[in-house]
């Protein structure tokens, strides 16, 4: 079960799109999962054969549990052939009753508990398959597993349909989302820094360019933002990446998480991916893909999971600048605000420009304000070319 | 204890002279023996003015060879007197390690109980003075390793006055370590104190996140680190051992019980050493409490360097023992 998110803690398997025996390719779809922000589609990461499917659909997993073996490329088949002809057992042996759940920690993925956590998860009857620790990779303490008892005690995990009603989808998201912006703002030290922008010649160009294409292909004038942010980056990379474990790790690819909002309320950020390297084409289609799964509920593990930095685009609710809270384990997150007409100087001269607010909040603990305000900078600079972009 | 009385101000020293001045009066079996601790007053002065006071039958210097006035003192102890022998420092007391192993400490048990050391043998401990590797270095962990006698580490002014008299009446050998640094410690002392137990271990703080356990010299640093440590709102219990043989396994494991986690602060050599011992029993008794692996602050596997920057890097310091501390919490500061 792979973590679609910082604080996505168990999933449910809802569909099988393989079976045993078809071959898989890197990339590929191959199972549904459900999880507090809807329903995902699980990428295979290497190409191979389907050996075994471990995990039956309608099934509730921690993040980790193994969902299905893969035999890659000369590899025979894992599952163990019966052995015969050992000694039989003496007499009849009576079997012990079924058991009831998946193997939350599959052999090899031990999870480090400590001694005293074990045990009082064994008191309170706690499963420690599902009990996450304080920070990820760290070792499941005591504390842990009495915060893990008291969430069951409101939530318990057995309970949780695989499809669950529309109300009771959303409240997750919200919690969803109130873990991942309380982590935020209890341990990401955050700055803010904003910039007006005079994208006069982008919207320009953006007219010319839209004339040039039918109405289903036009971009939106958040391309160029969405490029212009990626291209910045790449300049000033330490606003992209992870914070993990104490370390910044700072990523050479850019996945551009976007903040889309849901019907009915929450929203998410998936990543379009390697977002520098696209064409302004390409990101409006990546865009509009987007859009369209993140409103039906369909979005790819590899989106969820790895987003580099996000950007927020509240232009189109008439915000004039937006103040962001950052997505951990991330280490920024741009805000758009709306363009607008506003009298400007420029060379002594009174003129009506197109300008937007450009607003950059990043973690201090891997960047400084000087760093922050050249990637504004360079934000700027970026968009005065548009037909570079 | 009454407030109303006034405390004394004095020092560890004069607390340790102030134990041996009672002994001497109150059991005319008593007597000091060792190199220069008459007309000297001992090597850290500890004995001055004791010779005036009692003359050269019950203050007596002796050679230099610890193995045969330490030898002598068993002798005398097997004879019916209660003799308080000083060995300078730790490093000398090897010379005398079989007179302490083969006989004070198995006496008892080869007679089958017909006869007992009542012999108590202090000598200094520990490093931080600058005298180099043959000076410096901690044993308490050798002795106690040693079955048949007791081993024990005053720490404070009540125990350096209190602890003396007790050892007198054990039946069997008692040795005393007195880290050296602790001979300036000044402090308050009532003006009744006398003698204390010298079974059990000691809360010198009292704490919920984790269990500081030390001893001897390092438990003034280990206090500061606790003081440190809740500036960083971490409320640490820091155990004073006391008693290094036999170990007060109830009195560790209880606070262990109720914190989970534990850092041994032990001036001693890792490898082996009295830490080591702790952990060890720790993994026996109490797996189940442990909420994070047990970590050790413990000198520095080298002969403890004379120059001041290595002696002080060789040996626990509290910004160590806060370091080891904030890692058993998985706390980043």
């Amino acid at each position: 079960m792979p973590s679609l998110g910082a604080d996505m803690d168990a999933g449910t398997l809802v569909e099988w799109m393989v079976k045993p025996g078809d071959t898989v390719q890197r990339g590929q779809v191959v199972a549904v999962v459900e999880t507090q922000k809807g329903a995902i589609e699980v990428e295979m990461w290497q190409s191979g054969t389907v050996d075994k499917l471990l995990v039956t659909p309608g099934t509730k997993v921690p993040v980790g549990t193994r969902l299905a073996l893969i035999a890659t490329k000369g590899e025979v088949s894992a599952t163990p052939e019966p052995v015969a002809a050992e000694p039989a057992p003496a007499a009849a042996v009576t079997p012990g009753p079924p058991v009831a759940h998946p193997e939350p920690h599959p052999a090899g993925a031990r999870a480090r508990v400590s001694p005293a956590a074990r045990r009082r998860a064994e008191e309170l009857k706690v499963d420690i398959g599902i009990v996450q620790p304080a920070e990820p990779g760290a070792t499941i303490s005591l504390a842990d597993v009495e915060r893990a008892a008291a969430q069951l005690q409101v939530r318990p995990l057995e309970a949780a349909p695989p499809a669950a009603a529309a109300g009771d989808w959303h409240a997750q998201m919200r919690k969803a989302i109130a873990n991942a912006m309380s982590r935020s703002k209890r341990e990401v030290p955050h700055y803010y820094l904003s910039t007006q922008i005079d994208v006069s010649r982008v919207s320009d160009w953006l007219i010319g360019e839209n004339l040039k294409r039918p109405v289903a292909s036009r971009l939106l004038p958040v391309v160029p933002l969405m490029k212009a942010t990626a291209l910045a980056l790449r300049e000033v990379p330490e606003l992209n990446g992870v914070w993990l474990n104490g370390v910044f790790r700072q990523s050479s690819a850019v996945h551009l998480g976007m903040a889309i909002a849901m019907r009915g309320g929450g929203l998410v950020a998936p990543a379009i991916h390697d977002a520098d390297r696209k064409t302004p084409d390409e990101l409006m289609a990546a865009l509009r893909d987007l859009v369209a799964r993140v409103r039906g509920g369909r979005l790819r593990s590899s989106e969820m999971s790895d987003p580099t930095v996000t950007l927020t685009n509240l232009g189109e609710q008439g915000v004039e600048q937006v103040f962001g809270v950052i997505y951990p384990p991330q280490v920024a997150i741009v805000g758009i605000g709306k363009i607008v007409e506003r009298a400007c100087v420029k060379d002594g001269w009174i003129a009506a420009r197109k300008v937007v607010v450009a607003t950059l909040a990043a973690d201090h603990r891997v960047s400084d304000g000087h760093r922050g305000g050249l990637f504004l900078a360079a934000l700027d600079r970026l968009l005065q070319e548009p037909e570079k972009l | 204890m009454d407030d109303t009385v006034t405390r004394v101000r004095t020092t560890y020293r004069d607390a340790m002279r102030e134990a041996l001045r009672e002994a001497l009066r109150r059991d005319e079996r008593v007597f000091l023996m060792g190199e220069d601790v008459g007309r000297y007053g001992g090597s850290y002065a500890v004995s001055k003015g004791l010779l005036e006071e009692f003359g050269e039958e019950r203050i007596r210097d002796t050679p230099l060879s610890e193995s045969g006035f330490v030898g002598a003192g068993i002798g005398a102890a097997l004879n019916g007197t209660l003799p308080i022998v000083e060995v300078m420092t730790c490093n000398f007391s090897l010379l005398a390690l079989d007179q302490i192993v083969n006989n004070a400490a198995t006496i008892r048990h080869m007679s089958g109980g017909q006869f007992s050391v009542p012999i108590v043998i202090r000598m200094a401990t520990g490093a931080g003075r600058q005298l180099a590797a043959q000076h410096s270095h901690s044993f308490e962990g050798w002795y106690a390793h040693i079955p048949g006698i007791r081993i024990v580490a005053p720490a404070t002014l009540e125990d350096a006055r209190g602890m003396l008299w007790t050892a007198l009446m054990d039946p069997d050998p008692v040795i005393m370590f007195e880290n050296a640094l602790l001979y300036n410690l000044e402090g308050e002392l009532a003006p009744d104190a006398g003698a204390v137990d010298i079974d059990h271990a000691s809360v010198r703080r009292a704490g919920d996140d984790l269990t500081l356990v030390t001893y001897g010299g390092s438990l003034g640093k280990t206090l500061q680190a606790a003081d440190e440590l809740a500036r960083n709102g971490v409320n640490a219990e820091v155990i004073d051992l006391r008693t290094l043989r036999p170990l007060d396994t109830v009195a560790i494991f209880g606070s262990l019980a109720r914190t989970h986690r534990m850092v041994i602060v032990d001036e001693g050599w890792k490898s082996g050493a009295l830490a080591a011992e702790i952990m060890a029993r720790a993994m026996e008794e109490s797996f189940y409490e442990l909420d994070a692996p047990i970590a050790r602050v413990c000198g520095a596997e080298v002969p403890i360097p004379y120059a001041r920057h290595l002696e002080e890097a060789a040996i626990p310091q509290v910004a160590t023992i806060v370091d080891a501390a904030l890692r058993t919490l998985n706390k980043h500061v």
